[in-house]
């Protein structure tokens, strides 16, 4: 019998040949385990809107656990990856770049503001699934949008439709606008003003304000000289807060409604009831929804769960919703591959937080119910939590959007 | 829309109400750049830490008054702490300097307030006895904003009537002059600017615990502050107290009027006073020539 010579020089022959065996032989999962599904989360942390951004990944991470808890995708973990955009769009492209060529992850969510619009082009440049949730019309038309561009969020035009129809019916037909001049203030303002004028409702006066002012009272005078019967003050944040503060101090309450198109928790835990006592404005979602709503109360309870007790905000259902949406559709697709996971969303129907969603083919804007809402104010036996009294849930699905010709998409 | 007289009475008196809040807000940087030749860059952060130091002992004491106080007390310790640390360290060195180290040290300020109150801002709450409005006859007006005016209106007769007549004050406007000789005559120069510029920050902050019942109080509140600020006292000129009272008067008033005539130039209309104010006065409306 031949003797069989055993050197270094064959024992590493043998040796590589065995593990390139191994591995072509090994299942694609047992390999991809090591790979996990990442979600790169971009919000501002930093600046003025940094509480709403914390719950906004709160409610993410919630997200992320539920679907890692019910097995994931084909044993594949999801991942949250968030960086901070400082409220900056040049800051939110730079980590929106970040996170797909360096992290390398599967989908991008969560901005807001100005950074919707950033963090979009990035996506739509590199080819990445995207789901924001900030207010804003423009990125639904057909210029900033794109096959891999979802919008979670709520529209300019749904909250300020959804205002003018709670309110212009109740006899406040003379309107007084005071909105902050750029993009936000304009187009809830033009949302409002379209649902009011076909109710009948007379613009009496509109006024632009800069935005970040410290001191609205110059626009008191105008907008008192024209009497109206409401009030509606488009603008968000800081800017909401001062203005209804100083509305509140030079007694306008007393004279006419007061409407805001977007209330905010945060910013009411903030300033108080007095402040936003009588005004009445919508959200995209408020916890009390759960009284009426089973996959509220499911959501609430979950989120109370892992976050020490506390209710989840607008900014936390947001956030859930939005990262919920894609792991829920990558696992429908069998993968994250962009082109199967923009299918399975465009299919997705879902009750995450608040009642029936979907996205809309044209635009892939979410379909969704918008709350319409003003503040309580504390009382014995009241939760701490318990900020706001529900006035109406608009749940007027497509009917409330601007339509896709209008957007300037086809006709199908 | 008719634009009548009472609409127009109503609308001077909120630009005046406007003008007291820059009058506040300047008098401390045209003191600090009047008298020590400082540009101060962190003068708006000395303005919000007013106001959050007279928030939390609000909160505490309940007491406007003891709120205030201790806001005007906080932005002296303060002004004079960071004069004696680091500002002094640049005297003689130019203007830049100390303008980049207070530029820096604003950063510093918020970040610190940001970290021990969050991000989110407070409310300071109006004192009972001065809420609700007052009917001025053609029309009514927050009790409030009127006492703001009083009040700016006491704060400078104080401040100019130490300037001007007291023997600190003529030590100032000499020493702002020629310190030189202030030396040669045995007064200690460098606690006359300690003093000089402690006041000026605890102004800035007093400015920003009154303003907080309107404006509330966040850590980024300094900056827009900081910009009116400069542009009253560049408009006034330069250590002019009086300077500063007609500018902050004049000021109010343009941005009010203009807020009912053109809105959307409201922010613009401050920088186009100042502009136009510079080209036929170049030092401001009352200058305060220096001799060395």
């Amino acid at each position: 019998m031949k003797r069989i010579e055993i050197t270094r020089r064959s024992l590493l022959r043998a040796g590589g040949a065995f593990g390139a065996l191994s591995a072509g032989l090994l299942p694609p999962f047992a390999l991809a385990q090591a790979t996990p599904i990442k979600v790169g989360f971009v919000v501002p942390l930093t600046g003025p809107y940094g509480v709403d951004a914390q719950a906004e990944v709160k409610g993410a991470e919630l997200a992320i656990r539920q679907f890692n808890n019910e097995g994931g995708l084909n044993g594949r973990r999801a991942e949250l990856v968030v960086r901070d955009d400082k409220l900056n769009p040049g800051e939110a492209a730079s980590k929106a770049l970040e996170l797909v060529e360096k992290d390398r992850v599967d989908f991008l969510a969560g901005p807001f503001g100005a950074a919707v619009f950033a963090v979009n082009s990035i996506a739509k440049q590199k080819g990445i699934v995207y789901n924001s949730v900030g207010n804003s019309d423009t990125i639904n038309e057909v210029k900033d949008r794109s096959e891999f561009t979802f919008h979670e969020g709520l529209t300019c035009h749904v909250t300020g439709g959804a205002l003018a129809r709670y309110l212009i019916p109740k006899g406040l037909k003379r309107v007084a606008v005071l909105m902050a001049d750029y993009v936000y203030g304009q187009e809830t303002s033009r949302g409002f003003v379209r649902a009011a004028r076909q109710l009948s409702a007379e613009i009496v006066t509109e006024v632009r304000h800069p935005i970040g002012m410290s001191d609205y009272s110059p626009f008191f005078s105008k907008i008192q000289a024209a009497k109206p019967d409401l009030l509606l003050v488009s603008n968000f944040g800081r800017d909401q807060q001062i203005a209804l503060r100083q509305i509140t101090e030079f007694g306008l309450k007393k004279q006419m409604k007061v409407a805001v198109p977007i209330l905010v928790h945060t910013a009411r835990l903030v300033e108080g009831h007095e402040t936003y006592d009588g005004v009445v404005g919508c959200m995209s979602y408020y916890w009390k929804l759960e009284d009426t709503v089973p996959s509220a109360k499911a959501f609430n309870a979950a989120y109370r769960s892992l976050h020490g007790g506390i209710a989840p905000t607008d900014y936390s259902a947001l956030g859930y919703s939005c990262v919920r949406t894609l792991l829920a559709a990558s696992r429908d697709a069998g993968n994250t591959d962009a082109a199967s996971v923009i299918k399975a969303l465009e299919k997705l129907e879902y009750d995450f937080t608040k009642g029936k969603q979907y996205f809309r083919r044209c635009d892939h804007q979410s379909v969704q119910s918008v709350v319409v809402l003003t503040s309580k104010g504390p009382a014995p036996g009241v939760a701490k939590d318990d900020i706001f009294e529900i006035l109406a849930v608009e749940s007027e699905g497509e009917k409330t959007l601007r339509t896709c010709e209008e957007l300037g998409y086809p006709a199908n | 829309m008719e634009y009548t007289f009472s609409l127009l009475l109503q609308q001077a008196m909120t630009g005046l109400a406007l003008g007291a809040i820059y009058v506040l807000s300047a008098l401390g940087l045209s003191l600090i750049f009047g008298m020590l030749n400082i540009v101060s860059f962190a003068h708006g952060a000395f303005f919000m830490v007013g106001a959050y130091v007279g928030a939390a002992v609000l909160t505490q004491t309940g007491s406007f008054a003891v709120a205030v106080i201790s806001a005007f007390a906080a932005g002296y310790v303060a002004g004079a702490l960071s004069e004696r640390l680091l500002v002094r360290r640049l005297y003689g060195q130019g203007i830049n300097y100390p303008l980049l180290l207070t530029f820096g040290l604003a950063y510093v300020l918020v970040d610190v307030v940001r970290m021990i109150f969050g991000r989110e801002g407070t409310t300071v709450a109006t004192p009972a006895v001065l809420r609700g409005a007052i009917d001025l006859g053609f029309g009514t007006f927050p009790i409030y904003r009127v006492f703001l005016i009083a009040f700016t209106a006491c704060i400078l007769s104080i401040t100019w009537f130490a300037i001007e007549r007291t023997n600190w004050g003529l030590i100032i406007r000499a020493g702002s002059r020629d310190s030189s000789i202030l030396r040669i005559l045995g007064i200690d120069v460098s606690r006359v600017w300690l003093v000089t510029f402690g006041l000026g920050t605890a102004l800035a902050a007093l400015a920003g615990i009154l303003a907080a019942p309107i404006r509330g109080a966040n850590p980024e509140m300094g900056g827009s502050v900081l910009a009116e600020a400069f542009v009253v006292t560049v408009l006034g000129g330069m250590g002019s107290l009086a300077g500063t009272a007609m500018a902050g008067c004049l000021a109010g008033l343009v941005v009010s009027m203009t807020t009912l005539f053109a809105p959307e130039f409201a922010d613009l209309s401050l920088y186009m006073l100042m502009a136009g104010v510079l080209l036929f006065s170049p030092n401001g409306l009352f200058a305060r020539v220096r001799t060395a």
